[in-house]
This record gives structure tokens, sequence and C-alpha cells, in this order.
């Protein structure tokens, strides 16, 4: 890795790091809060693995993770208990990254995947595979595990340019977005409980947990769809980000700055919407996260809009925890975490609103 | 003081470069046709100040000379190519603009604004190059501000406020400037402030200047070349002295006024007469 350079300062507040060809403005803040996430995420990690009928301790999980251990306990973590807390990261990052991706291109907070309809239209047409294509299972193998995740992503695609055709209007407002995407929230949440309603009693029922956004039982199969996923996409919202601070300062602006807006957004939303999908399709739709942890991520780190890498940390951080606390919280019950991420969430939704509605009366 | 001798020689050398041509352009939003059968040449090294009544289509022209409306009929050239043939990245480096009333986001510092103008010379892995920083570093001296770097753009003033984003299209590092209402919302003193600044850019840094202007006398000071519009056509255009007339105030405004020659700088002065149209 090349070293890059400091050099002397002539913009106030954006000392640069400089090297062949490779130049970006040095922000002391984001690296360190960014480690201390990280940190977060590893240590909250060890603790969901280290919890169960055999509990370990958090240096041994962290042993066993170096590649340390004895044969149980590897057998314990790498097997059964590390790929649920995999997930859970690889999820949480995955839904915050969509997160600050919508919420940055319809510069409002409240756009995030989970409160414009994207992840219930992911649901819907994941319930919708459960209930009535409970013939599916019988296909059996590859179309079984991957029917749910492929279903998710058309949901959560179609939901996407549902929402974006009826809230276009030479451009697409950030407000207009919101509004249109609560009112398909709705309509597609009606559809959910049609589906919910008609279904026999014991496919109603794992449809009911994996609404409820669950990381119950989940092993190496269901972290693989995630992994390749998050490994396609992430690189691309990177690439994209650049083009994300643009966007920020409305169409007319970003065209003048040279950013082919209509196709950049329509790239980006692509790729939040996939990222969103997946993760819904992998742990059911984790409540909160994609609207909370973009959120918090800018708080820390500061600046003007969500930053992609830090959302990813803390929304893994995030779903982790939240697992920890809803595994562990009510003894011997385990609930499904977007329960514990629901709470955590609905007093900031209810924050936003206040804070909006002050906003609007000032 | 002696502008107008300047800028005469200005536009005696270059009076065929034309940086940017509107050729029979039409421009609509939707159904309406705003503008019709327009055209319109901007020589290099000058200014050039569109005027007109509210709702005449002076901005919906700039917009289309800025290649953020297509033209419906006719094109737009920018030194000779049509614009909107050309990427959109590669235009950003020859023309810059500064939309009406721009919105920045919350929470964002006067200099992370500024270095945005940098966007079309930079890409994912080269995001601040020491030619971004010797041009952000410029374009903040420029308009004054180098001491409101680090401060948040909402808690500017709106003069302050105008000043960064003109920096920032001053980043862009363009000799091609659109401005749209630049002066909207400020006071008298900020005006003028403004247009001074744009003055010095078009004699130190020989920036060619396109702007919309409200106030007819702040444009006949400023400017090389006034442009009336009205109904979306171009009724006169010319010097200021030619476009400023009793005549084109009536035809254009529908206003009733008197012209004089601006005590300070020689230029016409537009003082209406309105309601003392009895008593003079």
């Amino acid at each position: 890795m090349a070293v890059l350079e400091k050099t002397p300062q002539r913009v106030p507040g954006r000392p640069a790091l400089r090297t062949r060809g490779v130049s970006l403005v040095w922000r002391p803040r984001y690296v360190l809060v960014l480690t201390i996430g990280i940190a977060v995420l590893v240590l909250g990690m060890a603790a969901n693995i280290g919890r169960g009928e055999y509990p370990i301790s958090i240096p041994d999980v962290l042993a066993v993770l170096m590649g340390g251990g004895d044969s149980g306990q590897q057998f314990i973590i790498l097997e059964l208990r590390l790929p649920r807390s995999l997930t859970g990261a690889l999820v949480g990052g995955a839904l915050a990254v969509a997160g600050a991706i919508t919420q940055s291109i319809a510069r409002n907070p409240l756009a995030s995947p989970d409160m414009i309809g994207l992840t219930t239209g992911a649901s819907a047409a994941a319930v919708f595979v459960i209930v009535l294509g409970g013939g599916f299972g019988t296909v059996g193998g590859f179309l079984a595990s991957a029917g749910l995740p492929m279903a998710a992503l058309v949901g959560g695609l179609t939901t996407a340019f549902l929402i974006y055709g009826l809230a276009w209007r030479r451009g697409v407002q950030g407000f207009r977005l919101v509004l249109v995407g609560i009112g398909l929230q709705a309509m597609l949440m009606a559809i959910v409980h049609w589906l919910l309603v008609v279904a026999e009693v014991f496919e109603a029922a794992r449809a009911y947990v994996w609404l409820n956004g669950s990381l119950n039982a989940r092993g190496w199969e269901h972290v693989v769809p995630v992994s390749v996923a998050l490994a396609l996409l992430l690189p691309a919202a990177f690439l994209l980000a650049h083009v994300l601070g643009a966007l920020q300062y409305g169409d007319d602006t970003a065209r003048g700055l040279g950013v082919p807006v209509n196709r950049a957004r329509s790239l980006l939303l692509l790729v939040a919407v996939g990222l969103a999908s997946v993760a819904t399709a992998s742990a059911g739709p984790i409540a909160f996260v994609a609207l909370v942890a973009p959120q918090i991520a800018q708080r820390l780190v500061g600046g003007a809009r969500p930053p992609i890498g830090m959302s990813l940390v803390v929304g893994a951080a995030l779903t982790v925890i939240s697992d920890v606390v809803a595994r562990t919280a009510f003894g011997a019950t385990e609930l499904p975490v977007g329960i514990v991420t629901a709470v955590l969430g609905a007093p900031y939704l209810l924050y936003l609103l206040a804070r909006y509605g002050r906003e609007a009366r000032a | 003081m002696t502008p107008l001798t300047k800028t005469d020689a200005a536009a005696a050398e270059t009076t065929t470069a034309v940086r940017l041509r509107a050729e029979h352009v039409r421009l609509a939003y939707g159904e309406r046709t705003v503008v019709d059968g327009l055209d319109l040449d901007v020589v290099a090294g000058t200014i050039t100040a569109v005027i007109g009544p509210n709702g005449c289509g002076k901005s919906t022209l700039l917009r289309a000379l800025g290649r953020l409306l297509k033209p419906t009929a006719g094109q737009v050239l920018l030194d000779g190519k049509r614009i909107d043939k050309m990427p959109t990245r590669e235009v950003a480096k020859i023309l810059g603009l500064l939309p009406q009333a721009p919105t920045a986001p919350e929470g964002l510092t006067v200099a992370d604004l500024v270095a945005r103008g940098r966007h079309p010379h930079q890409a994912w892995y080269r995001q601040w190059s020491a030619d971004d920083e010797e041009a952000v570093a410029q374009a903040l001296e420029w308009t004054g501000i180098v001491d409101l770097a680090e401060r948040p753009v909402d808690e500017l003033s709106g003069g302050q406020r105008q000043r960064a984003w003109i920096s920032m299209a001053l980043a862009q590092g363009t000799d091609l400037l659109l401005l749209d209402e630049p002066t909207t919302f400020l006071d008298l003193a900020h005006q003028v402030d403004v247009l001074e600044l744009v003055r010095r850019l078009h004699q130190e840094a020989d920036r060619t200047v396109v702007m919309v202007l409200h106030d007819l006398n702040l444009a006949a000071r400023y400017a090389d070349r006034l442009i009336a519009m009205r109904d979306g056509r171009i009724v006169a255009a010319g010097e200021p002295a030619e476009v400023v007339t009793e005549s084109m105030l009536a035809e254009v405004f529908g206003l009733a006024a008197r012209v004089i020659t601006d005590p300070v700088a020689g230029t016409p002065l537009v003082v209406p007469i309105g309601g003392h149209a009895q008593s003079s």
C-alpha cells in the first residue's frame, strides 16, 4: 500500500493526503470514529458468538477467530454460531449502506428503504413465495434457496421502479419520493396481510417470524448470498459515493458540475435496492436499521451526508448488538432481532418527525 | 475609472470568437413554450446581462445555454460544437454555472462547498489534488471568504453565502460563467459587491460572463452587452446605451420612465415616472 503524504495546507479545514495520482482530504475524525466503530463491531460479534447454552468467553471467541482454541470450541463457533453473527453484520451493513444512499439521493433522512417501501416490496414478494409457493420447496436444492432472495430482489426492484415513476416530475424531489414511498408501503403491507390471511397456518407462522426480521438458525448457506451481493454492490457504492456528494446539491448544480444526473441517480438507486433486497431476503425486513444507522454514522463523523463506510460499520454493529439483546434480555425466549431494532429505532423516528414539524413551523 | 475603454478594447480584439451560440432555439416546459426561434451569440471576453420582466424566459434561456434544458427545436453551440452532444463532464470544464437560489446540504462547510466546484476534474481516487487545492484557495481569495472557510454554509449571511456559491463556480476553473440572478435576495451594497466581483473576474481573469439580472441600472453599469427579452423573444440587444431607451422600457417592461446618464459611470440610468407622471 502506498503511503500518502501530507502536504502544506492552503485551504483551511481540508488537509490533503497525496501520492502519485491518488489524493484525498485527510479527515482524522473519520478515521478515529471508524476505528472505534470496527472495534465495537468485533466485540459485539464476539459477545454474540459467546452467548448460548454453552457460553464461551470473549477472549476465547477471539482466539478461535484468530485460528486458535480447542476443536470443540472451534466447532461450536465456526460451524454453529459464527454464521448467525456474520449474517447479522452483513445484513445490517447492507441495509445501512442502502439507507445512506437513498437518504442522500432524496436529501431527506426519512427516505430510507424501510420507510419508503423498498424492504416491504421485497417482503411482499418473499411472503408470496413462502405462502403461495409452498410447492417450490419440492424443487429443492438451488432453486429452493435462491427462490426467496430472487423473489425479494424482484419485489424490491419493482417497488423502486414504481416509486421512481410515480414520484417523477421533471426530476425527483426528496419529499415526493418519501410521500409516494409511504403510500406504496401501506399498499404493500395490505398485500402482505392478505397473504398471511389466505395462507395455511404453518406457512403463515413461518412468514410471520421472517417478517419480524430474524437471525435464528442462520447458517453458512445464508452467509454466502449476502456476501456475494455485498462483494459486488459495496465496491459500486464506494465508487459512486463521490458522485453522490455532487447529487446533494440539487439537479441543476450537479448537472453544472458535469454529473449525468439521471444516470448516476438510477445507478445509485439500483445499488441501494440491490443491497436492501438481498439483506431482506436473508434475514427479513429488520426494522429501522436502514433509517437509523446512516444517521448515527453522520452524527459521529460530521459532514453533510451519511458516509458510506461508516454507515456500513454502524449498521453491522447495531444489528449484531441488537441480536445479543434479543437473545438474552428475556431469558430463554429468543426474540427476533427486528423487534429490538424496532424498539431502538422507533423513538428516533418520532424525534425526526418532531424535528421536521418544528422546522416546518419555523 | 475607465471601464468602458477597457472593455471596448477587449471586445475589439475578440469580436470574432463566439463562445456560446443559440440558433433558432425553442424552449418549452412540457406543453408550454417559453422561448421560440431565438438566436444569440455570446462573444469571448464580454459580460452579457439578460434583462426582461418576470416570466419573459430569461432564466429559461440561461438554463438552455448551460445545457440544463434541451431545446425542442434549434441548437446551442459551445465553441462551435453542439452542447448536447458533448459529454456533460467536458462541458463542465469549459462552462460553469450558478443556478438561481442553489441549495447546499445542511452542515456543509464553506471550504467543502467551494471544493465541490472541482468535481469535473476529480475521480473517486483523485479527490483533492494539488491543482484542486490551488484552484479552491484562489477562488476563496477572489471572493474574499478565506476567513469563512471552516464555517457551516447555513450560518452565513445572504451576501456571504452568495459569494461562497460564486466561489464554487470559480473553483470549477472555467472561462465561461453563467449566473442566474446572482444578486437576488441581496441588499444594494451586497449587489454591488457581487457585480464588482464579476467585473474583476472579467477584467483581471478574462472570464466571459452571461448573467440574468433584475436591476436595469446595475445591468447597464456592469454589462458590456444587454439583451432585453419579452415573451420569449429578444426585443433589443447591444451596448447598454443602445438598449436602455425610453421606448425599450415602454415596449419591454410597459414602464413609463426617463433615461438619464448615470453621473458616476456614464451609463444609462432609468428613472421611473409612475405616479409622478402628472407633475412632471
